[in-house]
């Protein structure tokens, strides 16, 4: 579904993704991790070219992204993407905000986006926050309301760039247990995330990022028990210890 | 001096009183279609100003540059006696037949208005996150549709209060088209004057009632803020 082939990008002198390979399969759950600036949410933001990529290939859903003539405003209706500010449309309702691309890019009735939104809000939970507005929700509710909204488009792919960085530790539960019901519903889901007991429940793999670079890939069980990189065993210590 | 008599009834009665208020008409007719058009025009040259095709920027740029440090009353000029020549004959035997005053002086204002406009909407552009166009992308959308459903309305609500003062100059600015004999409040405030020697009195009048539209307008907009965009709270 996704297939990166000795990809590289810089920004300026910095080597940002450094010779990636990496391919995730439909319905496949693929958790990425790493310190910060190892290049994890740059890899993410390429997938729908929120980021062009400067070297290699990068083919997602079979669309070639290098290729200039690629229709990217319709390969990424194909794929959610989930902030870690949430980036809800603050001038717009709950309603408003999953309903607006369903009706002006899917071309959906009024309708029939907002009977499939209140269904979306079921799922999520907050049925009874249509009418609000994003600054009248806490930090975990806006989030699920931005899941909502990106899974309005039927996406075939959801992308998640730390989800739960932004938020308070008692919001953090919700947010990932409306990602795990995902998760079993068959998406394919690329995570950006620092929840290792996320990635040891749900995730099919996990990927380990440092200085641009995939220094591990590997079943969660085995990354967490027998982690084989130096510094994917310094980075589970520093993310799993109760101090920190 | 000392001598003057006061009448304030030419002003409050009668055939002046009928003169003021046709004049107040026009500057009302005139300063609502220009401030509609230079609204719309100017959100155009301040999308075109951020386009990402070169020579788009370059020439709202241009645009803005040269609309801005020219006089208003040279404009104003320029397309009533300057673009009259430029102009095929039947058009111009159109405009005669029309009014072809107002229509320049609606241009005139338009154009020069929609220039500080466009920079006010600019600025209001450049306030809102970068990651409001990525989460607009992100979905899908153009960056003209991104534009147009994400980014412009919320930059317009910040824009507001400087909307309000190009909303106020330019209902203030049509005065300038009694110049080329526009028949709008100021005209008539001078016709009565010519006619009775009542200049006081009937400049006092026209002063009164800009100060009356000029608060008006601020109301209104500061209503249509408060009640009808008022969901959005400060981020």
């Amino acid at each position: 579904m996704i297939t990166f082939k000795g990809v590289h990008k810089w920004f300026k002198d910095l080597h940002v993704l450094n010779d990636i390979n990496l391919h995730v399969n439909q319905g496949e759950v693929l958790v990425v991790c790493g310190p910060s600036g190892s290049g994890k949410s740059t890899l993410i933001r390429t997938i729908n070219k929120l980021e062009p990529i400067n070297q290699g290939t990068l083919i997602v859903d079979g669309l070639d992204l290098s290729d200039s003539k690629a229709d990217i405003n319709k390969l990424r209706a194909e794929i959610g993407f989930v902030f870690q500010q949430f980036n809800l449309y603050p001038h717009l309702s709950v309603m408003r905000n999953i309903t607006l691309a369903p009706i002006k890019i899917r071309k959906m009735s009024k309708n029939g986006a907002e009977s499939q939104a209140m269904m979306l809000l079921e799922r999520v939970g907050l049925i009874e926050k249509r009418d609000a507005y994003p600054t009248q929700l806490s930090g975990g509710q806006q989030q699920r309301v931005a899941i909502a909204r990106a899974l309005a488009m039927k996406p075939r792919i959801m992308l998640f760039d730390e989800p739960t960085s932004a938020l308070d530790p008692e919001m953090i539960g919700e947010v990932l247990l409306v990602m795990k019901d995902l998760a079993q519903s068959g998406m394919t889901m690329i995570v950006v995330t620092h929840e290792m007991g996320f990635a040891s429940e749900v995730s099919d793999r996990v990927v380990f990022m440092d200085e641009g670079q995939i220094l591990e890939e590997a079943a969660p069980d085995e990354f967490f028990k027998n982690p084989k990189h130096e510094r994917a065993q310094q980075f589970l210590k520093e993310v799993l210890s109760p101090m920190h | 001096m000392l001598k003057y008599q006061f009448d304030w009834s030419v002003v409050t009665s009668g055939k002046y009183f009928e003169w003021l208020l046709s004049g107040l008409s026009t500057t009302i007719q005139l300063s609502l279609v220009s401030v509609v058009l230079s609204f719309l025009l100017g959100l155009l040259i301040a999308v075109m100003r951020m386009s990402s095709i070169k020579p788009v920027r370059w020439f709202a740029h241009g645009y803005l540059e040269f609309f801005r440090n020219t006089p208003l009353l040279v404009q104003i000029f320029f397309w009533y006696f300057g673009s009259y020549k430029i102009l095929p004959t039947v058009i111009n035997d159109w405009l005669n037949r029309t009014n072809f005053e107002f229509g320049a002086a609606v241009i005139a204002l338009t154009i020069y208005t929609s220039a500080f406009i466009a920079e006010d909407i600019r600025s209001g552009v450049r306030s809102i996150p970068k990651e409001q166009l990525e989460a607009a992308r992100s979905s899908g959308f153009s960056y003209i549709r991104s534009m147009q459903y994400i980014i412009l309305p919320q930059a317009v609500r910040i824009t507001i209060p400087p909307l309000i003062n190009q909303f106020l100059n330019l209902t203030k600015n049509s005065s300038l088209a009694m110049t080329i004999g526009v028949m709008e409040l100021t005209y008539q405030a001078r016709q009565v004057e010519s006619y009775t020697f009542k200049g006081f009195e009937a400049f006092t009048a026209a002063t009164l009632v800009y100060v009356v539209l000029s608060i008006a307008i601020t109301i209104m907009v500061t209503y249509y803020d408060k009640i009808v965009l008022s969901p959005m709270k400060a981020r």
